[in-house]
């Protein structure tokens, strides 16, 4: 891996917020992530970390606070991240590898040998020809994940990327993640499976749009003094609904 | 690099292929494309046929000579006008309208005869009584279709001379009403408005619903791509619409088509793509695919209005008159009644022509221009 400088991070957020009239999806978020590494977003439902991902991926703009990914500005250079990353968004909405491989300027025999590698090492041979419409979820979630790796990107967004997938689908799908993050490529993925997020190299918790608590496992672990992330996870869980009443 | 390999290797291509497949894949969107169509104009035109057939006639023959009386088998061999009674005068046939024993009559001059070697040709009257407007809507488009047959058959008779022969129709009691050959055609442009506009509106709001079009956009793919990828495969479609229309119309109304068709087909590409293209700037503006429909459906309304398919745009207060103006569709049906019924060409139709040209580039820029590559 690289040598480590401030401003040689993969993402730097500063004060990052989004409103959506008077609802506040994000306020305040700094945030760094550093590249190569296999960064974990957690939170409630409706925590804001969609809406984060959105805006690091140039999907929304943000109402305030500025934020570098691949160190581009996700307001004025949206379009020079757009060609660096890849998005696998938490619905299901793809066409086919060799549409994305296009769109991402590959033609030709270099298109062909990219999409014969991506089969074999997403062990997807079984089902070429098959509409992706048909496909069932652990299928399509590999799919998805060739389609979004396509063209190589320096950064990967995975927004639960293993939702409703088995367990056997989901151990090969991080095994790949692992893999990608080994060859250098940057990946910031949001879960809500305990297991998932202690494969993950640092945390961040998200409640209610605000950042609470970021860092690697064990540290994570300390600060809140719980046993495993997922009591970690639950007591943060606590102290928001007690906000709430 | 020929041009065909620079539309392969620009994102483009890819958009247009995908557009294509699932065009292909959707059975139900391309049925209603070509179903919509057809089945309207079959229901047109039964409701015109059963209001039309054995309309009670009188005739007021002036001419009284072999001539006229073969205008009036014409009239009575289209099945359209029972002939009751020949009057004497036009007393007698206002008399006979006016108590109901007729519903129209038909009057030929006295100089008919001499009127049809002159190179104006000549003119008989018909009247009706468009006290019900169907009824007499119908019975316009019949009598002008047994005029324009006799014109035919006359041009041909005398070796090609122009359509010698011209009916003058003249509703009584509802002097505004159109014909239903002027109605007829209208149907192309208003169809097509309807689900042209419809179709994009839709295809771009489904991708939103469905979180597609958040993978697309998430890609460097630039926006004119998916705007022209959104737009070009709808043209097949509105061309086979055109077509459908303009069969089944020649079949069941005996719409002429008096024209070129080739001018109508170039004219009406300007027209497909300003409504392909307002429906994209739709797109950007509603959330889902029930408000799409709903905000066709309510484009549709002012179209049917205030575009002079229904109602002549010279009688309409001022501002309806103004935004019959901003609908292409105002100036698409001048197009099409035109080039069908007038044969008439660009020499004449060519403000029409520009209005539509510039309805579809300014269309397309503005929808490129609310179009966003993000999800908000």
């Amino acid at each position: 891996m690289t040598a480590e400088r401030p401003n040689a991070d993969a993402v730097v957020t500063h004060s990052l917020t989004k409103r959506f009239g008077p609802l506040v999806a994000v306020e305040g978020l700094d945030l760094s992530i550093r590249r190569g590494e296999v960064f974990g977003l957690l939170g409630p439902n409706g925590s804001g970390k969609t809406t984060t991902i959105r805006m690091l991926c140039g999907l929304m703009e943000p109402s305030a606070g500025s934020a570098e990914v691949v160190g581009f500005d996700v307001a004025r250079q949206a379009e020079q991240i757009r060609g660096r990353i890849g998005y696998m968004s938490q619905r299901f909405g793809l066409y086919d590898i060799r549409f994305y491989a296009t769109i991402y300027g590959l033609h030709g025999g270099e298109r062909t040998r990219r999409i014969a590698e991506l089969i074999e090492e997403l062990d997807l041979t079984a089902r070429v020809g098959q509409l992706a419409g048909t496909l069932s979820g652990g299928w399509k979630q590999r799919l998805s994940l060739a389609c979004a790796i396509a063209h190589r990107p320096a950064m990967l967004f995975l927004d639960e990327p293993t939702a409703g997938v088995d367990p056997a689908s989901r151990r090969l799908f991080w095994q790949k993640i692992h893999g990608l993050a080994a060859e250098g490529t940057t990946i910031l993925v949001t879960t809500h499976y305990m297991d998932e997020a202690e494969r993950c190299e640092r945390l961040a918790f998200l409640s209610r749009g605000h950042l609470i608590a970021v860092g690697t496992v064990a540290e994570v672990l300390t600060q809140f003094g719980q046993p495993s992330v997922e009591d970690v996870f639950i007591e943060l869980q606590r102290r928001d609904e007690g906000a709430v009443v | 690099m020929s041009l065909l390999s620079r539309l392969r290797r620009s994102p483009l291509w890819p958009m247009l292929w995908k557009e294509l497949v699932q065009l292909r894949r959707d059975r139900l969107t391309l049925g209603m494309m070509l179903g919509i169509p057809a089945i309207q104009l079959a229901l047109f035109g039964y409701a015109i046929q059963t209001e039309v057939r054995h309309l009670p006639t009188v005739v007021l023959d002036e001419s009284r000579t072999a001539e006229s009386r073969r205008l009036i088998e014409v009239f009575r061999n289209s099945g359209n006008f029972d002939i009751v009674e020949l009057v004497p005068s036009r007393a007698a046939m206002q008399d006979r309208i006016e108590r109901g024993q007729a519903n129209a009559a038909l009057v030929i001059p006295p100089d008919y005869l001499r009127q049809l070697r002159r190179d104006r040709g000549a003119e008989v009257q018909v009247v009706v009584d468009a006290a019900d407007p169907l009824a007499s809507s119908a019975a316009l488009s019949a009598a002008v279709q047994a005029g324009v047959a006799r014109s035919q058959a006359l041009s041909r008779e005398s070796g090609g001379r122009p359509p010698a022969l011209e009916v003058r129709v003249r509703p009584w009691y509802n002097p505004g009403l159109r014909s239903a050959v002027y109605i007829v055609p209208g149907i192309i442009g208003v169809l097509l408005s309807l689900t042209l506009v419809l179709i994009t509106s839709m295809s771009i709001v489904r991708e939103r619903e469905r979180g597609t079009l958040e993978q697309l956009v998430v890609t460097p793919i630039d926006k004119t791509s998916i705007m022209l990828g959104k737009i070009l495969p709808f043209l097949l479609i509105g061309y086979v619409q055109i077509t459908v229309i303009l069969v089944l119309g020649r079949l069941l109304f005996r719409v002429p088509i008096m024209g070129s068709l080739s001018l109508l087909y170039l004219l009406s590409l300007s027209f497909i793509v300003a409504s392909l293209a307002l429906g994209l700037l739709m797109s950007t503006l509603v959330r889902s695919q029930v408000q799409a429909m709903q905000l066709s459906f309510l484009f549709l309304l002012p179209n049917i209005l205030l575009s002079g398919f229904m109602f002549p745009r010279q009688a309409m207060p001022a501002v309806a008159q103004w935004i019959g103006a901003a609908l292409p569709l105002t100036y698409f049906l001048t197009i099409l009644r035109g080039v069908l019924l007038k044969g008439i060409g660009l020499e004449h139709l060519w403000p029409q022509a520009l209005a539509l040209v510039g309805f579809a580039v300014g269309l397309i820029w503005l929808s490129v221009l609310r179009f966003h590559k993000t999800v908000e």
